[in-house]
C-alpha cells in the first residue's frame, strides 16, 4: 500500500528541520520527500499539522513477569502507540529480573502482543544483586540492546568493572545509574529548602555526580560503550563534557520529568511526584534543559514507570517512585517547546534519533528509506488530563489535571496505523 | 655447548640458541624414553627434591620420573603438608633444604617470584615448575618441542593461545619463548582474562575467536584456572565455552594443518570440546606430555653439566687456569 502525508509540519531531527512538505510510504518505508501523490496512493491530508519520526522511548518499565496487573506488553503498547511512540526500549528490573537468555526469551515472545516496535534491555548483574555479570554474550546474541541493573547501583567497582571489561570485548552498551549508592540509601527527594521544610529524607545533588565520576573512571578503564540512564543535576555536567573530550564512548539522557517539574511541585506529599532520582531545583532544570539543547544530554525518555495505586497510597517517603509516561511524553515535551526552550527537530533529536543511534535501531528518522514509524501531532491541542483516560494499566502521572497542549492525532509503525 | 645458566627459573633468562641446545638435547632423550630400558647416568649420584608449595600431579610426576630416568637420587616434598602448615617461612625452608646438599632443587609455588627468591639463598640448580601467574619455564619448552616436531619449525608460525590468559603461567612463558623465535602470537579471551598491556609485548589480541583463529598454525588452548580467580570473570561456563571454546567448528578456521594443544589438565566442554581433545589427527595433547619427560631430563642434564663445571671450577681454586 502507498501513503500520501500532504500538507504536512514535516519533523526532520536529521537536519534538524522544521517545514512544511509532503512524506509518501511505500512498503513500510519512506519512500520520498516532497512529491506529489502517486497514482493509487492513499492521501492523508495533516491540515499542516506536524509528522515526526515515531518516538523510540528508552527505558520503558513493563509489569512483565511478575507484575502484569500493574501493566502488560498489551496496555503498554497501546498506551505508546496513543501516546506517538513507536519503539519502546524494555527495561529488566521486573521480577523476576532479565538477567538469563530464557527470561529474554519469555518477554521477546510476550512483547508480540503490542502494536509498537519492542526492544530489550537484560539486566547486569544476576537478579540485580550486583555480584556476578550476566551471560552478557548470549543475551547480546539474542537482541539484548543494553544491560543494566536500573536504579541499583552496582556498588562493587570490582564487579562492575569486570563487567565492562567482558561487555567491552564483545560490543555490549552499558546503561549506568549515576548516583552514590550509601548517599541516596532511604532518600526520597533532594536536599534543600523544600526537604527541609516538609521534613523528607532527602539525598545531594552530589551523590549523583560521585556515581558518575565513579563510572566514567570505570569506563576509562575497560574503554566499554556506556550510558547514563538519567542526569539530572548540573554539577554532573562537567565529568560528561570531560568524559567525552577524553574520547570515551559515553552518553546520557535524562527523564520528561526533570525536564518539566521540579522540587516543589511535589507539595503537600504528591507521592505521584515521587521518582528515582527525586525532583531537582529549578536551576537543576533549567540546566538540564540547555543541556538538551546544546546536545550534551543525548537523550530524554519517559522512563514509563506503572505503579497501582496501593504503591502510591502511602506516605511520600514509603510510596514507590515513578510514573507512567509514554502518554504524556509528547504533550510535557510541547512546554518545553511552546516555552521556546527547545525545538521541534531539537526534542525528536532526543526522544527518536538520538536513542535509535546509541541503540543501533533502524529508526527515528524521517528521511528516504527510513522506516515509515510516524507520528502526527497537533503541537498546540489543548486539553485537560485525566489520569483515567490513560491506556495504561495504571494511571500514576504527575500530569493528573494539568493543562497541556500537544495531541497525537495519528501513529504509523512500518507504516501502518496503530493509533487515530 | 650452549647453555650456560646455573637456574631454569624462566624464558627470559634463555637465548634463542640456548633454547636449541635444550631441545636438540631433549629430541635424544625422547628416544630414550621410548626405549624398554629407559636409563642415564647423567645425574648418577645427584640428589633432586621437589618441593611443590602448590598441589600438582603431572608435573611433579614428570620431574620426579624425569630425574629417575637420570639416575638422580629424588625425593618428592609436598610441602604444602609440612612446615610451611607450622610457620617456616620460604627463606627458611629454602636454608633448610640446602643444608642437606642438594644438587638440583625443583619448586612449585603459588605467588609469583617466590621461586627466584628461593634461588638466591641455595647452592644448587633451582628449576622453576611454575610460580604464580609468572613463568613455567619447562612447559614453554615442552610446548615448543612438541610444535617443532609436529610443524617441522619453531619459527614464523601463526600461533594462537586461547582462554585465561591473564592467571596463566603457561601463556607468559609460551609468549616469550615463541616470541623469542619469532612467530606471531595471537592472544584470544574475554577481556577479563586478558592481562591489561599485553598488546604492547608484541602480541594480536582477538576478543573473536573466530577471527583469531584464522589461519592460524597451532592452536593452544588455556584451563580456566578457577583456583586463581576470586569469582566473576565470567559469567558462566555455558556461556564461554560458547564463545571461547575450542570446537570443530571454530577449528574449522585455522590453518587446515593446525595442531590443537593443551597443557592440561583439561575441563572438557568448558575450554575444549572433548571430542576435539581426542582426535588423534589434531590434538597433539598426550604429545605434549611424553615431551615433557624429555625437555625436563634435558634441563637436568644440561644444569648438572653446568653444576659440575662449576664445582670443578671451585675445586681448582681461583685464577687456576685462567691466570
Amino acid at each position: 500500500m502507498i501513503m500520501h502525508f500532504q500538507n504536512a509540519r514535516l519533523i526532520d531531527p536529521e537536519g534538524l528541520s522544521d517545514e512544511p512538505g509532503s512524506l509518501t510510504v511505500e512498503n513500510g518505508r519512506i519512500a520520498a520527500l516532497g512529491t506529489d501523490a502517486p497514482e493509487g496512493a492513499t492521501v492523508i491530508d495533516c491540515n499542516g499539522r506536524a509528522l515526526a519520526p515515531g518516538i523510540v522511548d528508552w527505558g520503558v518499565k513493563i509489569g512483565e513477569p511478575g507484575e502484569r496487573h500493574k501493566e502488560s506488553f498489551r496496555s503498554a503498547g497501546l498506551a505508546a502507540a496513543a501516546g506517538g511512540v513507536t519503539t519502546m526500549i524494555v527495561r529488566p528490573d521486573t521480577v523476576p529480573p532479565i538477567d538469563t537468555p530464557e527470561a529474554l526469551e519469555f518477554v521477546a515472545r510476550r512483547a508480540a502482543d503490542a502494536p509498537v516496535h519492542i526492544r530489550h534491555m537484560a539486566a547486569l548483574t544476576k537478579a540485580r544483586e550486583g555480584r556476578e555479570m550476566v551471560e552478557i554474550g548470549f543475551l547480546y546474541d539474542l537482541g539484548a540492546v543494553a544491560f543494566t541493573d536500573g536504579v541499583r547501583v552496582v556498588t562493587d567497582t570490582k564487579v562492575l568493572s569486570r563487567a565492562m571489561a567482558y561487555a567491552k570485548g564483545i560490543g555490549a552498551l552499558i546503561v549506568g545509574h549515576p548516583q552514590d549508592a550509601g548517599l541516596s540509601k532511604g532518600a526520597a527527594a533532594t536536599s534543600g529548602k523544600f526537604a527541609s521544610l516538609y521534613g523528607i529524607p532527602a539525598v545531594s545533588p552530589m551523590a549523583e555526580v560521585i556515581g558518575l565520576d565513579r563510572d566514567l573512571s570505570l569506563v576509562a578503564m575497560s574503554g566499554c560503550r556506556w550510558h547514563a540512564d538519567q542526569i539530572t543535576v548540573a554539577d554532573a555536567l562537567p565529568a560528561l563534557r570531560r568524559a567525552r573530550k577524553a574520547g570515551l564512548d559515553v552518553s546520557a539522557g535524562t527523564s520528561i520529568h526533570h525536564l518539566t517539574l521540579n522540587e516543589f511541585d511535589v507539595g503537600d506529599y504528591r507521592t505521584f511526584f515521587r521518582f528515582t532520582p527525586p525532583l531537582r531545583s529549578e536551576d537543576d532544570r533549567l540546566a538540564m534543559v540547555q543541556a538538551v539543547a546544546d546536545g550534551e544530554i543525548d537523550v530524554i525518555a519517559s522512563f514509563h514507570t506503572p505503579q497501582d495505586e496501593e504503591s502510591k497510597r502511602l506516605p511520600f517517603e514509603a510510596a514507590a517512585p515513578g510514573a507512567v509516561g509514554l502518554q504524556t511524553l509528547l504533550p510535557a515535551a510541547m512546554r518545553l517547546y511552546h516555552s521556546g526552550a527547545l525545538s521541534l527537530p531539537q526534542l525528536w533529536r532526543a526522544m527518536a534519533l538520538n536513542p535509535a543511534k546509541r541503540l543501533g535501531l533502524d529508526a527515528g528518522r524521517l528521511s528516504k528509506g527510513a522506516p515509515a514509524d510516524l507520528v502526527l501531532f497537533d503541537p498546540d491541542a489543548p486539553f485537560v488530563l485525566d489520569r483515567f483516560t490513560l491506556k495504561s494499566k495504571s494511571k500514576n502521572t504527575p500530569f493528573d489535571g494539568a493543562r497541556m497542549q500537544g495531541k497525537v492525532l495519528g501513529t504509523w509503525v512500518a507504516g501502518e496505523r496503530v493509533f487515530g | 655447548m650452549t647453555f650456560r645458566a646455573r637456574h631454569l627459573l624462566g624464558i627470559d633468562h634463555l637465548g634463542p640458541p640456548e633454547i636449541v641446545t635444550l631441545l636438540d638435547l631433549a629430541e635424544t632423550y625422547v628416544d630414550l624414553n621410548k626405549r624398554t630400558v629407559k636409563h642415564s647416568d647423567a645425574l648418577a649420584g645427584m640428589t633432586q627434591i621437589n618441593m611443590f608449595f602448590e598441589n600438582s600431579t603431572r608435573t611433579q610426576a614428570s620431574f620426579e620420573l624425569a630425574g629417575k630416568r637420570l639416575g638422580a637420587d629424588v625425593m618428592s616434598m609436598s610441602v604444602a603438608h609440612s612446615s610451611v602448615k607450622k610457620g617456616e617461612t620460604l627463606i627458611d625452608t629454602a636454608l633448610t633444604l640446602n643444608a642437606m646438599h642438594p644438587d638440583i632443587l625443583v619448586v612449585r609455588h603459588p605467588q609469583s617470584g617466590a621461586v627466584n627468591l628461593l634461588a638466591e639463598k641455595v647452592n644448587c640448580a633451582v628449576i622453576n615448575a611454575g610460580d604464580g601467574r609468572h613463568e613455567h619455564p619447562t612447559q614453554a619448552l615442552l610446548d615448543a618441542l612438541t610444535i617443532r616436531r609436529a610443524k617441522g619449525r619453531l619459527h614464523r608460525l601463526t600461533i594462537a593461545i586461547c582462554g585465561d590468559i591473564a592467571h596463566s603461567r603457561v601463556a607468559r612463558s609460551n609468549l616469550i619463548l615463541l616470541g623469542k623465535m619469532e612467530n606471531r602470537l595471537r592472544l584470544i579471551g574475554p577481556r577479563t582474562l586478558m592481562p591489561a598491556g599485553v598488546a604492547d609485548l608484541g602480541c594480536e589480541v582477538y576478543d573473536d575467536m573466530r577471527e583469531g583463529l584464522k589461519g592460524a598454525d597451532v592452536v593452544m588452548m588455556l584451563r580456566l584456572q578457577r583456583e586463581r580467580m576470586d569469582g566473576g570473570f565470567i559469567p558462566s561456563e555455558r556461556e564461554y565455552f560458547h564463545r571461547w571454546g575450542l570446537d570443530a567448528e571454530k577449528l574449522a578456521l585455522a590453518a587446515p594443518d593446525a595442531i590443537v594443544m593443551h597443557p592440561g589438565p583439561m575441563n572438557r566442554g568448558v575450554e575444549i570440546d572433548g571430542t576435539l581433545a581426542d582426535d588423534i589427527n589434531r590434538s597433539v595433547i598426550q604429545d605434549q606430555v611424553e615431551m615433557g619427560v624429555a625437555v625436563r631430563m634435558a634441563a637436568m642434564d644440561l644444569l648438572a653439566r653446568n653444576l659440575r663445571a662449576e664445582r670443578g671450577r671451585a675445586l681448582a681454586g681461583p685464577g687456576l687456569w685462567d691466570g
